[in-house]
């Protein structure tokens, strides 16, 4: 099989991609609790009391695809809700089958997106055949046959079967080259706020999480990995951790160690007595400012690939009668999903691996697993836990399943569950780039934006991470936002400068979004430069039938746009597309004398085609503006001597309950394409916020986090 | 030996003294509703009650409970469904889940202690860390629950 982890890690990135339907090898599911239950086609099982199984291929770590992709299947199966659940594929079963159930990669907001057009053809695919199964028992036309919440009709002869009754005929039949999809004006499963099916568990403290693996005989694992990325392991004295209890072995690799106990605690207590001798390799003097010193010396670079060409700035700006310069520029960030990276593995005597992890990519975990071990595909299953939090550190990266494999690979025939300490987990990630931005404008007599020249000094994730040259020099992460941005100015350029470092760099929720930032706060600075309204100084630039338009308009409706506020409270507005959706942000701000700024309010208004389920598109938006929130008042990841400077949430501070504004979500979806909602609310809502706190203070904020800024009034 | 009254009953676990609540919980007595999340007593995602209070168990030697009254999440509702777990389920609250279990003990010490808790009530209480963004859900619930009792429809979800 030509699969390779790489493949994996590419499909993780591919935007969209149609998949070739197979509806064929239809196999008998594992029964549970006697009778067995029939596999109708690869997402749909179908229990002999008309329960009804869906399969998910997409991981779920709150973002609700797990219900949702449920409630589209359902739809068009047309059963009963009360009776649907949802499992997980299997990813061995899944390469053996030929990757049937699409990419499990989850990401990129494309859980739902991606996955909707074949997800609906498999449940209209199962419900045509359950039709058919019940038409040839009764020897009648399938034309003859209706059905309703999983009952079928035969009308003229007013006989009915239930989908438990025929779906082992259903089985045997051939699929149909072609279904019908409903109108989405017509759903009744779809669209509406079903419970999720993954809440009730995790609010009883079940054990759902890679975490809470438990098996028979299992030890614990604790792990230091080279403080310096990129350095390696010079020496180790493991005397007195190897004599502690519980310690059962204290595992040596490149540039990691490990202590294998019979608890956590006693295997990470064991840790900390070990004398580590590292060899920080090339990179052990590094820092936040020679990082910072290489993005500015990518931005000097004469030589820049072009992300975007459009007219000519030069010529225009030459001609503008108002020049606006400004640099903006972010810290890395760590994802610190609350839930620590783990892997439990266990190489069992037959030579099969078995892996739990809380993954974002079932496969690449897979493949990840078989490249370390050496097995072959056939002989690795992994078996997809609920994440403690995502926000892209598990998809593209799998180290955790390699340390996690490496570590059970030194302990055949026991499981190993494997943890990182918060102070690993906060200095081994997968960072959000760094990056700094120099853009310059012109403004014509009118006060029009006539020409805008941005250059991007950014690390590239696709070459970091992915190893993948980006096209032409180009990494549509780093440049997105700005390279496509929607404004009709009729002279623009964007150049990209990729300077990597060494510090490794992932997906953090929204890849790119920084880029919002700086556009948005820029486009603001523009308005206040052209002396015009930030909601009409954006309109003018935005086609007509550019949904962008729409975003803003409802927005400024919801908030109640230019309506006078309490003392001391201003707004900031910002629009951005992306992730397949459209949307637009009002944040309502107020900076107390002591220069604390207060977020009160935000108002989003998103437009994203569909929405499959508006509760859970609401509870996404109101946790992209509390993770990104943080972000903005508090969080960086600092480099010194090679490694990052956080460790934990005292330097490293999530926002508490007190802090959390209210947020007010208002679902615009016109139809015709669908968006994603797990990234697009982060997107518009530091430049919304910091455009408030302009309003308020004066103070143009171009750099993040808020807590270096001195916001009290001059 | 340490001698511990858990959810009601009586352990003898073969751990150090100085070994933290935390861990003798999940790896030692199997309940993993307790979460680690940082080690230091700042998330709460191990929180659970220690004689009532709201205490964060990857911080307290398993010494320091002895002869006190252990409660995880298991134990809140003693196998049934916690008129907060209710709420949980009814308001959606959850994303991930990981820090929830936490947050859940958090506010059942709150209303022990301040059935009608206001907003600065929470605020002050619930110090529990989210990465999620579930706060506004935390608090609707909270007030939910200081109101009336919940719906039973959500119980029923849990299946016992």
């Amino acid at each position: 099989m030509n699969i390779n982890r790489r493949g994996f890690l590419k499909a993780s990135v591919a935007l969209g991609g149609g998949l070739l339907l197979e509806f064929s090898f239809p196999v008998a599911a594992k029964a549970a609790g006697g009778m067995a239950a029939t596999e109708v086609n690869a997402w749909v099982v179908i229990h002999p009391d008309d329960r009804v199984v869906v399969r998910i291929a997409r991981s779920e770590m709150g973002q609700g695809t797990y219900t949702a992709l449920a409630q589209l299947v359902a739809e068009e199966l047309d059963c009963d809700w009360a009776k649907v659940s949802s499992e997980f594929a299997s990813p061995n079963e899944h390469i053996r089958r030929k990757r049937i159930w699409g990419s499990m990669s989850t990401g990129g907001s494309q859980g739902v997106r991606s996955s909707q057009d074949y997800v609906r053809k498999a449940g209209a695919a199962a419900r045509v055949m359950l039709v058919n199964a019940a038409a040839a028992r009764w020897k009648v036309s399938a034309a003859e046959c209706t059905v309703e919440r999983g009952v079928i009709s035969h009308g003229p002869s007013r006989r009915t079967l239930r989908y438990g009754e025929v779906a082992a005929e259903a089985a045997r039949l051939e699929p149909p080259k072609d279904v019908v999809l409903r109108d989405p004006k017509n759903w009744k499963i779809a669209g509406k706020s079903m419970h999720r099916f993954d809440i009730p568990d995790k609010v009883m403290g079940k054990p759902v999480f890679g975490v809470d693996v438990v098996l028979p005989g299992m030890l614990h694992a604790s792990v230091a990995q080279c403080p310096v990325f990129g350095g390696t392991l010079k020496s180790l004295d493991a005397g007195a951790a190897e004599k502690m209890r519980g310690v059962k072995k204290v595992v040596r690799e490149a540039d990691f160690v490990a202590v294998i106990a019979d608890s956590w605690w006693r295997a990470d207590q064991a840790l900390k007595q070990l004398k580590i001798e590292w060899d920080a390799g090339t990179n052990g003097t590094a820092s936040t400012a020679s990082i910072m010193a290489m993005l500015r010396e990518g931005l000097a670079d004469p030589n820049l690939p072009q992300a975007r060409k459009i007219g000519d700035t030069d010529a225009a700006l030459a001609t503008a009668a108002k020049v606006i310069e400004a640099e903006y520029s972010s810290p890395y960030l760590n994802h610190a999903t609350m839930e620590p990276q783990t892997c439990t593995a266990w190489l069992k005597p037959e030579g099969f691996l078995e892996v739990w992890t809380s993954t974002q990519n079932g496969e690449a975990s897979m493949a990840a697993a078989a490249e370390t071990s050496g097995l072959p595909l056939e002989k690795v299953e992994v078996h997809k836990m609920m994440l403690g939090g995502g926000f892209g550190r598990r998809g593209g990266p799998q180290d955790f399943v390699v340390q996690g494999v490496k570590i059970a690979m030194s302990m055949p025939g026991t499981p190993v569950k494997m943890m990182w300490s918060r102070q690993e987990d906060m200095q081994h990630g997968f960072y959000r780039p760094a990056s700094v931005v120099r853009m310059k404008a012109g403004l014509d007599a009118r006060g029009n934006l006539i020409a805008m020249h941005t250059r991007i000094a950014c690390p590239s994730i696709l070459k970091v991470l992915l190893r993948e040259l980006p096209k032409e020099g180009i990494d549509f992460t780093a440049v997105r936002t700005l390279s496509d941005m929607p404004y009709t100015i009729p002279n623009q350029q964007v150049d990209y400068a990729m300077r990597n470092g060494h510090v490794p760099v992932g997906f953090w929720r929204a890849p790119g979004q920084q880029n919002a930032f700086y556009r948005e706060s820029f486009i603001d600075e523009l308005a206040v430069a052209a002396g015009r309204d930030p909601i009409e100084f954006r309109l003018a630039m935005l086609k007509t039938a550019d949904k962008n338009r729409l975003v803003l308009e409802a927005v400024a409706k919801a908030a109640n746009w230019g309506a006078p506020l309490p003392p001391g409270v201003h707004r900031g507005l910002a629009v951005a597309d992306g992730f397949g959706s459209y949307t637009a942000m009002v944040a309502e701000v107020s900076v107390t004398p002591g220069g604390e700024p207060r977020v009160h309010r935000i108002v989003v208004a998103i437009d994203s085609g569909h929405v499959v389920n508006p509760d859970t598109c609401r509870a996404q938006a109101e946790g992209n503006v509390i993770f990104g929130l943080g972000s903005i008042l508090y969080q960086e990841n600092n480099i010194r001597n090679g490694r990052i400077v956080e460790s934990n949430f005292h330097d490293f501070r999530l926002p508490q309950i007190s802090e959390m504004p209210q947020v007010e979500t208002v679902l615009v979806p016109t139809g015709g394409f669908w968006g994603g909602h797990g990234e697009p609310a982060i997107l518009p809502l530091p430049a919304a916020i910091c455009n408030a706190i302009f309003a308020a203070t004066g103070k143009r904020i171009r750099s993040l986090p808020l807590k270096h800024h001195d916001l009290r009034k001059a | 030996m340490v001698k511990l009254n858990v959810n009601g009953k009586m352990h003898q676990v073969d751990v150090e003294p100085d070994m933290p609540l935390l861990w003798v919980l999940r790896d030692h007595l199997g309940l993993l509703g307790v979460k680690y999340g940082c080690g230091v007593a700042l998330c709460g995602a191990c929180t659970i009650h220690v004689d009532g209070a709201a205490v964060r168990s990857c911080v307290m030697p398993a010494s320091a409970a002895v002869g006190k009254q252990v409660v995880t999440i298991e134990g809140l509702a003693e196998g049934g469904v916690h008129r907060l777990q209710a709420a949980w389920i009814e308001h959606e609250v959850p994303q991930c889940g990981y820090c929830q279990t936490g947050m859940i003990m958090s506010a059942a010490a709150l209303l022990t202690e301040k059935p009608k808790p206001s907003d600065a009530d929470i605020d002050k209480a619930m110090t529990n860390l989210c990465r999620c963004g579930t706060y506004t859900r935390v608090r609707e619930a909270i007030h939910a629950v200081a109101a009336g009792p919940a719906s039973s429809a959500a119980a029923k979800k849990v299946g016992g």
